[in-house]
């Protein structure tokens, strides 16, 4: 058995849920092979071969692969992939794009976001926003697999010295071209790789308001998520989103302040090792969820726990 | 142009949903069902392009059981202009289903076709990506703005970091993200109107489609419950409960 491993890189660097996605292979077993497709992506390859317990890193470097375009780097991913018995990727916004797309061409069925391997076909997965799991059995010659970072702890990025073969693929195919993109700035840590979270929902009333939430984080080292009534409401960015629809996170401490914990909140973050809530409505949602629950207005309860931390 | 919407019957959003006692799936008797909120997003997107005077025709296509024509007038009275129900009363994966609307891609020959970017009953997030495959077309998917240029579309997409967008060659497939638009209700009158407007219902079989799969759901079961937590009086002992009950801070 050999898994091919998707890489998630930005080029210059490997993003973290590689390491989670490379943890799920290690338990499904076998050698684990590492693609990394993109333009200029000699780092990231070279960060790829230092996972512990790769063997082999692969790298298809061409201008077609610069911005990940399904169209493009799918056929790399079904043509190389057939021989293989696994494709992994992580379950973020690239791995979603890219993989069903893979699978397709192969003709074989995709799992999404797998947060438990059970055996080298069998595998758990959450459905409906995360309120049943269920165990799936695939027998396609080749597993397609997308595998959510939260569920398996990330293997060492250092100790591994696997070779570094080039692989050529297929050019552009002329279908999409990309255009541009913004991303959010921000210093704080990764949502999905921070040990602590705070979360701001539709009490925060506006934007303005998330200081609050913002030196209550720096002073933790903690990153800055929203519920979806934040992000429709425009108080912040929508890549801060926790939810069925945003974000996983599976932190140590997740700080839910004036979110009420629909179920599609909930399915983001409720998998969190300790959850508080603050809220000033009792009968809110999310203290059925949450470990410590404080009932009292925000704007007096979050600086007061800014200044006792 | 013509535009092809897909969309889906599944459980209503706010149900919370029970696992069978047998762990052979999520009880769905006598629960609420309701189009799926991402091809609601997907529905009123090619309304607003038919407004614009982009979109010339909008053919609404399904799969599933009869009743899932409940969710086909909805989209007609919501401004489609005709309905397609690919009938199977399987519970099918989704390379099936992308198998079954590149069948009625090649019968329809729309220009575009948009989807919701995943159901939230199966969470699967494939459908679009995969029809991209089958047809060979570019796919826009999480799009939060979607432009239609000449022989070409640009498609705003919400990434893990922020935004993108790429300009796709039409034809081409477009899966809905929650901001791309705020749908609209559909009004008395024309949930009347909508009665009278062409469905048609066509099976598997005869579109040529075989809709076997390589994966089987063994068991579902409800996830492991939280244990019940406390309630705290004070910011102070929130405070003091964190650093020396749980150790998180």
């Amino acid at each position: 058995m050999t898994i091919l491993v998707i890489a998630e890189h930005t080029n210059a660097a490997l993003a973290a849920a590689t390491l989670n996605t490379v943890a799920a292979a290690a338990k499904i077993g076998g050698d684990i092979h590492v693609l990394v497709a993109g333009a200029g992506c000699a780092a990231a390859a070279e960060a790829a071969a230092k996972i512990a317990g790769v063997a082999k890193v692969l790298v298809a470097d061409n201008a077609a692969y610069a911005h990940q375009l399904p169209e493009n780097v799918a056929p790399l991913v079904a043509d190389l992939g057939k021989g293989y018995s696994h494709i992994l990727a992580a379950a973020t916004s690239n791995g979603k794009n890219v993989l069903p797309r893979v699978a397709a061409q192969l003709d074989v069925d995709q799992i999404s976001e797998i947060i438990a391997v059970e055996s080298a076909d069998t595998f758990k997965r959450p459905i409906y926003a995360g309120n049943a799991i269920a165990t799936v059995q695939s027998s396609a010659a080749v597993k397609v697999i997308t595998v959510r970072s939260t569920g398996f702890d990330p293997v060492a990025a250092e100790g591994g010295s696997a070779a570094v073969e080039a692989v050529s693929g297929s050019a552009d195919a002329g279908k999409s071209a990309f255009v541009g993109e913004e991303l959010a700035k921000s210093d704080r840590p990764e949502l999905t790789a921070a040990k602590i979270v705070v979360s701001g929902g539709r009490g925060m009333q506006n934007g303005d308001n998330f200081k609050h939430l913002y030196a209550l984080a720096d002073k933790l080292g903690a990153a800055v998520g929203a519920s979806r009534a934040a992000v429709d409401a425009g108080f912040v960015p929508n890549d801060m989103q926790v939810g069925q629809t945003g974000k996983i996170v599976a932190p140590q401490l997740y700080i839910a302040v004036g979110i009420s914990g629909a179920i599609q909140h909930l399915a983001g973050m409720k998998d969190s090792k300790v959850i508080v809530a603050i809220n000033k409505d009792e009968e809110a949602p999310i203290f059925q969820v949450a470990d410590y629950g404080l009932v009292a207005d925000l704007f007096e309860a979050v600086p007061e726990l800014e200044k006792l931390v | 142009m013509k535009v092809l919407v897909a969309v889906k019957r599944v459980v209503d959003y706010n149900v919370k949903v029970r696992v069978k006692a047998d762990n052979s799936g999520v009880d769905l008797a006598n629960v609420k069902m309701s189009m799926n909120p991402f091809c609601e997003i997907a529905v009123e997107e090619a309304v607003r392009l038919k407004e614009k005077g982009v979109a010339s025709e909008i053919v609404v296509v399904t799969i599933g059981p009869n009743t899932a024509q409940e969710q086909l007038r909805t989209a007609l009275a919501l401004g489609a202009d005709r309905a397609i129900l690919v009938e199977s009363n399987d519970e099918l994966n989704s390379l099936a289903v992308a198998k079954l609307l590149k069948a009625v891609v090649d019968k329809e020959q729309p220009q575009l076709v948009i989807l919701g970017k995943q159901a939230i009953d199966s969470d699967n997030n494939q459908t679009g990506q995969m029809l991209g495959a089958l047809t060979g077309y570019g796919q826009g998917t999480f799009a939060s703005k979607v432009e239609v240029a000449g022989d070409k579309v640009n498609v705003t997409r919400e990434i893990d970091g922020g935004l993108q967008t790429v300009a796709l060659n039409l034809p081409a497939i477009v899966t809905t993200d929650l901001r791309l638009n705020e749908p609209r209700y559909a009004s008395l009158p024309n949930i009347m109107k909508a009665k009278k407007k062409p469905l048609d219902v066509v099976t598997p079989d005869a579109l040529g489609v075989s809709t076997t799969s390589t994966v089987k759901t063994l068991k579902v079961e409800a996830p492991a419950a939280r244990s019940a937590g406390i309630k705290v009086k004070s910011v102070a002992e929130l405070v003091e409960k964190l650093k020396n009950e749980a150790k998180v801070i």
